[in-house]
């Protein structure tokens, strides 16, 4: 399940962006230090493979309803963490460009949630542990699915997080971590279900493929791994906080930027009268408390009314619906929607002229 | 036509649009994807009940449309292929926020409704963008761009060899999967066994091609490095295509025309 640009702030975004990014900055150099340049088209067609691979469905017994290999694990199992990190974090990025399958703001997001867990989480804390160097067996077995299971739904609750920090959607934490995780733990069985027969038909058929990855061409992370992987958890979950802060007491926010910038923070223009460079520096804020600024400038705050849910309770001060202006905003903002379609219409037309 | 059969044929043709010409196909890259980047940024960054002022964005996509001649229909299908999830948790608002927030007569309508609309808006602007810039840049070009950018080589290298055997990859999988379904009866033969060793089966070809691009690569003196020859120039228009949609761009997010343009529009009317 892929997270939607629709459905994140961009501070939310960024943050995963960044630790996303740290971590394919730190696995490009393990790789190079590492030296082996046998595993440069590996990845490359193992990449290809998952995506062709999540292209063939089976049914699911019992439920009528059909599923796909996730691949997250398997490659683990075949390049070891880094190259496989790298490996899913570039099929994300063809997903998310050619089939829209989340967004580019998202991208982090979908990096963290599905290729980080399974690589630098599940794959050397639960799958090495449990399998050693075996290539087929019950234990090979019982690792795949307890580490499928486990990096799903690591992956399923961040997905929560992200969304719930982003407070774009409605649903209350605990009901959508109710929703996520049976879900993922039925995906999770699947997919583990399925990596272990891979793994085991590839084991027997050609076992020196699996003895060379599992012979440490790069090894799990070991302390400085660990270390690394902690202190992008740390930022991710302090980002998120920040965020938090930030959106419903804008002031969390504007504190943070106050103290990163030293600059006066301005007094909020109370009339539209404001100068546009004190506006612009106003809002280089960029972030979701533009509602609340709203509602500062229009003085009425009446409307925010009651908000249901646990997520809403944060949120009172938000809503900001003057109905008037929403009404004839909806209006401008319509016709500069038809506008802007009479304007292409037109240059599709002068184009096809000559 | 099967699942994979229309992946596979949505693939080419994205793939097939980028080697059209126009004035958008011919900018630098790095100029478009900063361009998009930014898009999605002030997209995102509105509040949660924000419906009017992010209709305007639509003139972006929809001018890119129209300047690089891609097939709005094509572009439409697709944004509806891939809505389900944002939909799926979007539906959710209107089920938890039911406080009323905008009288229209005498109806009124929740703040759910109206967040769902935003994050439906959201969606569609972000996804139309993200594709315009595929289909109007190619693959090869942005992967150019993203090395120039700083993204570290190992990445691009991989990014560029994936999209390379995309195609011969999927193409493999789909006589595959054709096969299976020819000597299967309704679901039987799709059961996970079969697939688990159908995949291996893959898996296995995968690795001997890997071995086989390998030997290719060292014959003609491969060295762990993927060097990038392309020149990429930025030019006058590159730079007005820049400025001219960041001011655009930013005067949308922050100055938000909608009211104005209602008000006046409202003026004019006899009531």
């Amino acid at each position: 399940m892929h997270m939607a640009d629709a459905l994140i702030s961009p501070l939310v975004g960024g943050v995963m962006w960044a630790a996303s990014a740290g971590i394919t900055v730190y696995s490009a150099s393990k790789l190079k230090a590492g030296g082996d340049d046998r595993i440069v088209p590996l990845m490359g067609v193992l990449g290809a493979f998952i995506f062709a691979a999540q292209m063939i469905n089976f049914s699911i017994p019992g439920t009528g309803s059909s599923g796909h290999l996730g691949g997250g694990m398997l490659l683990s199992i075949l390049l070891g963490p880094y190259a496989a990190f790298l490996t899913l974090a570039s099929v994300l990025t063809v997903q998310a460009l050619f089939f829209a399958d989340g967004g580019l703001l998202a991208l982090g997001c979908n990096i963290f949630n599905l290729a980080f867990f399974p690589c630098f989480i599940a794959y050397p804390l639960i799958y090495r542990p449990i399998a050693g160097t075996q290539a087929a067996g019950k234990r090979v077995v019982a690792a795949s699915l307890v580490a499928a299971i486990v990096g799903l739904q690591l992956g399923a609750a961040s997905v929560v997080l992200q969304t719930w920090f982003s407070g774009i959607s409605d649903l209350p934490f605990a009901t959508f971590l109710l929703l996520m995780l049976p879900i993922h733990l039925a995906i999770g069985i699947v997919e583990g279900l399925l990596t272990a027969a891979v793994v085991s038909f590839v084991g027997r058929a050609r076992p020196e493929v699996l003895a060379v990855a599992a012979s440490g061409r790069q090894r799990p992370p070991h302390g400085g791994g660990r270390l690394l992987a902690g202190l992008l958890l740390l930022t991710a979950l302090t980002g998120g906080l920040l965020s938090w802060f930030a959106s419903p007491q804008h002031d969390g926010l504007e504190w943070a930027i106050f103290h990163s910038t030293g600059k006066e923070a301005l007094p909020t223009p109370v009339s539209e009268a404001h100068s546009l460079a004190a506006a612009l520096q106003e809002r280089t804020a960029l972030l979701p408390d533009y509602g609340f600024r709203q509602a500062a400038e229009s003085g009425d705050a009446t409307a925010a009314g009651e908000v249901a849910g646990t997520v809403g309770e944060i949120e009172k001060a938000w809503p900001d619906v003057n109905a008037g202006t929403s009404f004839s905003g909806l209006i401008g903002a319509t016709i500069s929607l038809l506008l802007a379609g009479l304007l292409g219409f037109v240059l599709l037309r002068l184009r096809q002229r000559p | 036509m099967t699942r994979i059969d229309a992946s596979s044929s949505h693939l080419s043709y994205l793939d097939s649009l980028a080697y059209r010409d126009s004035p958008i196909h011919r900018l630098d890259p790095r100029v478009k994807l900063i361009t998009t980047l930014l898009f999605i940024v002030c997209v995102v960054s509105f509040a949660k009940y924000e419906v009017s002022a992010l209709l305007p964005f639509a003139i972006y996509p929809l001018i890119l449309l129209a300047l690089a001649r891609l097939p709005p229909g094509y572009i439409l299908r697709h944004l509806l292929l891939a809505v389900p999830f944002a939909l799926c948790i979007g539906l959710f608002n209107p089920l938890f926020d039911r406080a009323t927030l905008l009288h229209v007569g005498s109806i009124g309508i929740s703040g759910g409704w109206i967040s769902f609309a935003s994050i439906m808006l959201r969606f569609a602007l972000t996804v139309s963008a993200a594709l315009i810039l595929v289909a109007s840049t190619g693959f090869d070009s942005l992967c150019l761009a993203l090395a120039r950018l700083g993204v570290p080589r190992p990445f691009v290298v991989q990014l560029l060899l994936l999209y390379r055997y995309l195609f011969v990859l999927v193409d493999e999988a789909m006589r595959l999967s054709r096969a299976r379904a020819q000597r299967s009866f309704g679901r039987r033969g799709m059961e996970l066994s079969v697939v688990a060793s159908l995949l291996a089966q893959l898996l296995l070809r995968t690795l001997d091609r890997a071995q086989r691009i390998y030997l290719a690569m060292q014959c003609r003196g491969f060295d762990g490095e993927v060097r990038l020859l392309r020149p990429l120039r930025i030019g006058g228009r590159d730079v007005a295509f820049l400025t001219g949609w960041t001011a655009v761009l930013l005067g949308l997010r922050f100055l938000d025309p909608a009211p104005a343009l209602g008000h006046a529009f409202g003026e004019l009317l006899p009531w």
